[in-house]
């Protein structure tokens, strides 16, 4: 379903030198499966989601998400792409301040299919548990009930693939099971594939699968490969 | 969702920068749209030549413009007179020697006459005997005048000297080119409003509007007439303005004040008959009295002083019923005569033929309304448009700083969208949506002040110029097509403030298009990190 064969990530530094992020010769994610990343802070995590979701664009490789290859798309055939069939949560939720917990819903769908499901915007909502907090603005939601609606919003448009990235880090302990159990019981529930990325490893080691982006990433395998498990034992965000 | 709700929104969130944003936008909108109906609307009061009703003022020598403002707009200092004889010359034969039965030229010659055929049937004396008995009335009565203390002694030796200057049944010197004539004799004041001396022509042969259709209509009484069992000479007509200003009702008295606003006031009064209904001339801030009962007013009568007996200045003389009798032409003059050619080409003739002669001068209203607008008005309009327009340019450049400022603060948010899906264009577009918003919103704000301003200053508006401005009075319209370049002949006509729209898309499109730019160039992956 998600595959990535040789891609490639690098920086143009200020002196004009290239800092490489990425190179990874191999990931695949199957249809429906969920895995958690986890890796130390710098290693690349973020650039991978971005990568694979095209806001930022490979320098080199392929990834290929339902039998479409991502990277040959041009820019706004991956805006489209992307609209239609990636969901993702951002660290810090990311909800639009002027908008409300049902507009931020609706919002991704606009830009995916022109035209907002109200009713299943709503239907979201309700199974979050904001169904009350609908018409509420971001500024009046607690924390965890902002990630709640980022997560409905990222599910908005049936994606194939749900990215998440950190989504528990800046929540407190309780509210970062319930979301991180929201998440996988919605994307199970509608076959929706699931990388999330995390420090935390009692968030990760509740996932059948996980995957260590040193072990993945030829760029992090030189640099950190004799640090990478005292990483992993002491994750540095919570 | 739609990008014009996502534009909405993002404005929602900056409140106060977007209303003040707005609000200068509203303001320079409003000062355009005050500026573009005002001037247009009195332009084209002014200009219209169809509303007057007629197309000729025949006036003292001297300036043709305040000849203008006085007698068609009652602006304005008043003028000199002309001498009544002269005016006669523009009505019929008939008229004119209707009016001369009330000479005291007229009066000898009938007299004289009369006495002349009685004693000439009586004695049969022959034209030398008559001659005799015409030289002993005229010094009869000479004599009579001198002890009523007027002094006719000129007049009275012209007769003496056989000179009779009536010529009964004499054609008119410009009764072929006159269609409607109506005599004004302007000087005095009730309140701020002029006093109009004049004929019930005024209201009963004269017509305004397009192609001179409508009638004077009266909201309440009915015209004046020259003379009637109630009121005699002393009947009156105001205009919907004057009533509406003084709360005068049919039937109250009112009293001029001579010369001058605060003159002294006339002891004659006048009773209102008829108020007039609105009808968007100068006549709605017009007092309009019988010409015969303006020329018994004190003062009026025209001083016709020969050596050392000074005349009577309040004249009043009644006949053997009692009733009083009409001030005697020769005491008269009009202020100015309001002409409507039988034909429009009459005008020019009558203009050259009026202007060649040392008595008056001819004025065509309409082109020296013209002329004032094209030297004086226009380019003021032309300043005044020029400098709203940079308060607009400067509202749009706010607009711009406004939004541009926002950017920075504003790209994670940019950022989201694109990440959830919306193109760059997307994300441009709804910057441009927002600039448009506050442009145009402002500028219906702006519309609307604009002519809330008209409606509040109406007033004042309409005492300094005549015309009065109200909340729906459009700035006058345009050919668009021939804006567009297209022939002449074809025609779009639109309220000029209809170009502000395109305008103030335009301008919204210039201001927004930087930001729009910046939102287009965000860095997605570096603005969702921030």
């Amino acid at each position: 379903m998600l595959e990535l064969t040789n891609v490639e990530k690098s920086y143009l530094e200020p002196d004009g030198s290239r800092l490489a992020i990425l190179d990874i010769p191999s990931f695949q994610l199957a249809a429906g499966e969920q895995t958690a990343m986890i890796g130390r802070s710098g290693c690349g995590k973020t650039t991978l989601l971005h990568v694979i979701a095209g806001i930022s664009h490979a320098d080199a490789g392929d990834i290929v998400l339902d039998k479409v290859q991502v990277r040959r798309l041009s820019e706004e055939a991956r805006d489209r792409f992307r609209a239609h069939c990636i969901g993702y949560v951002f660290q810090t939720f990311n909800l639009l301040p002027g908008f409300s917990a049902l507009e931020n819903v609706i919002l991704g769908m606009s830009f995916a299919r022109g035209k907002r499901d109200v009713t299943r915007a709503r239907e979201l909502l309700n199974r979050v548990g904001l169904s009350h907090r609908a018409t509420h603005k971001p500024v009046a939601l607690s924390v965890g009930e902002q990630q709640r609606v980022a997560v409905a919003r990222a599910l908005a448009n049936r994606p194939s693939l749900l990215l998440a990235d950190e989504p528990t880090a800046n929540i407190d302990p309780t509210n970062q099971q319930n979301v991180i159990d929201l998440i996988r019981n919605t994307c199970r529930e509608e076959n929706i594939s699931l990388l999330i990325v995390t420090h935390a490893m009692e968030v990760a080691d509740q996932f059948e699968r996980i995957d260590r982006l040193e072990d993945i990433n030829r760029v992090t395998q030189s640099k950190h490969g004799e640090n990478t498990e005292n990483t992993l034992a002491q994750p540095e965000v919570y | 969702m739609s990008n014009w709700l996502i534009a909405w929104r993002s404005i929602q969130q900056r409140k106060l920068p977007s209303i003040l944003t707005a609000l200068s936008m509203a303001m320079g909108v409003m000062l355009i749209v005050a500026v573009l109906t005002i001037l247009g609307v009195v332009e084209d009061s002014f200009r219209n030549k169809s509303s007057l009703g007629y197309n000729m003022l025949i006036g003292a020598k001297g300036g043709s413009l305040q000849l203008t403002l006085n007698s068609v707009y009652y602006l304005s200092e008043p003028i000199e007179n002309i001498p009544y004889d002269y005016y006669l010359e523009y009505l019929s034969p008939e008229q004119r020697d209707a009016e001369y039965g009330n000479s005291i030229q007229g009066y000898a010659y009938d007299a004289t006459w009369q006495t002349l055929q009685a004693d000439a049937a009586l004695t049969g004396g022959g034209f030398g005997g008559t001659a005799a008995l015409l030289d002993g009335f005229i010094l009869e009565a000479a004599k009579q005048a001198t002890a009523k203390q007027w002094d006719y002694s000129e007049f009275f030796q012209q007769l003496e000297n056989k000179i009779l200057p009536i010529e009964v049944g004499r054609k008119t010197k410009y009764h072929g080119y006159t269609g409607i004539t109506i005599p004004l004799c302007l000087g005095d004041y009730f309140g701020r409003f002029r006093v109009v001396g004049t004929t019930p022509a005024m209201f009963d042969s004269l017509r305004f509007g397009k192609n001179a259709s409508k009638e004077f209509r009266f909201s309440e009484g009915r015209n004046f007439q020259t003379w009637s069992e109630d009121h005699g000479f002393y009947e009156a007509v105001v205009g919907a303005t004057v009533a509406r200003e003084h709360n005068l009702q049919v039937g109250q008295e009112i009293a001029p004040s001579h010369g001058a606003a605060d003159g002294d006031v006339h002891a004659k009064k006048f009773t209102v008959v008829g108020i007039l209904a609105s009808s968007g001339t100068p006549q709605d801030r017009g007092v309009f009295i019988n010409m015969e009962g303006f020329y018994l007013m004190e003062n009026h009568a025209k001083p016709i002083t020969r050596g050392e007996i000074q005349p009577l200045t309040e004249f009043e003389e009644t006949d053997a019923s009692g009733r009083t009798l009409p001030l005697p032409i020769e005491q008269r003059e009009v202020t100015a005569v309001l002409l409507r050619t039988r034909e429009v080409i009459h005008a020019v003739f009558l203009e050259n033929l009026v202007n060649e002669g040392n008595e008056a001068q001819a004025a065509l209203p309409v082109a020296e309304i013209r002329k004032l607008f094209d030297l004086i008005v226009e380019p003021i309009r032309v300043l005044m448009l020029f400098l709203t327009t940079m308060i607009c340019v400067v509202s749009g450049i706010s607009i711009l700083v406004s939004i541009y400022n926002s950017m920075s603060e504003r790209r994670n948010e940019i950022a989201v969208m694109r990440a959830l899906g919306a193109g760059r264009w997307t994300v441009g577009c709804i910057v441009l949506l927002e600039s448009l918003i506050l442009a145009c919103g402002g500028g219906t704000c702006g519309w609307l002040f604009g002519h809330t301003l008209n409606w509040g200053a109406g007033p004042y508006i309409e005492e300094f110029t005549g015309v009065s401005v109200g909340f729906f009075d459009f700035a006058p319209s345009i050919n668009v097509l021939a804006l567009l370049g297209s022939q002449p002949t074809m025609k779009f006509e639109l309220s000029m403030e209809f170009l502000l729209i395109p305008a103030l898309v335009l301008l919204a499109a210039i201001v927004g298009f930087w930001p729009a730019v910046e939102a287009y160039r965000t860095d997605v992956a570096k603005s969702l990190g921030k």
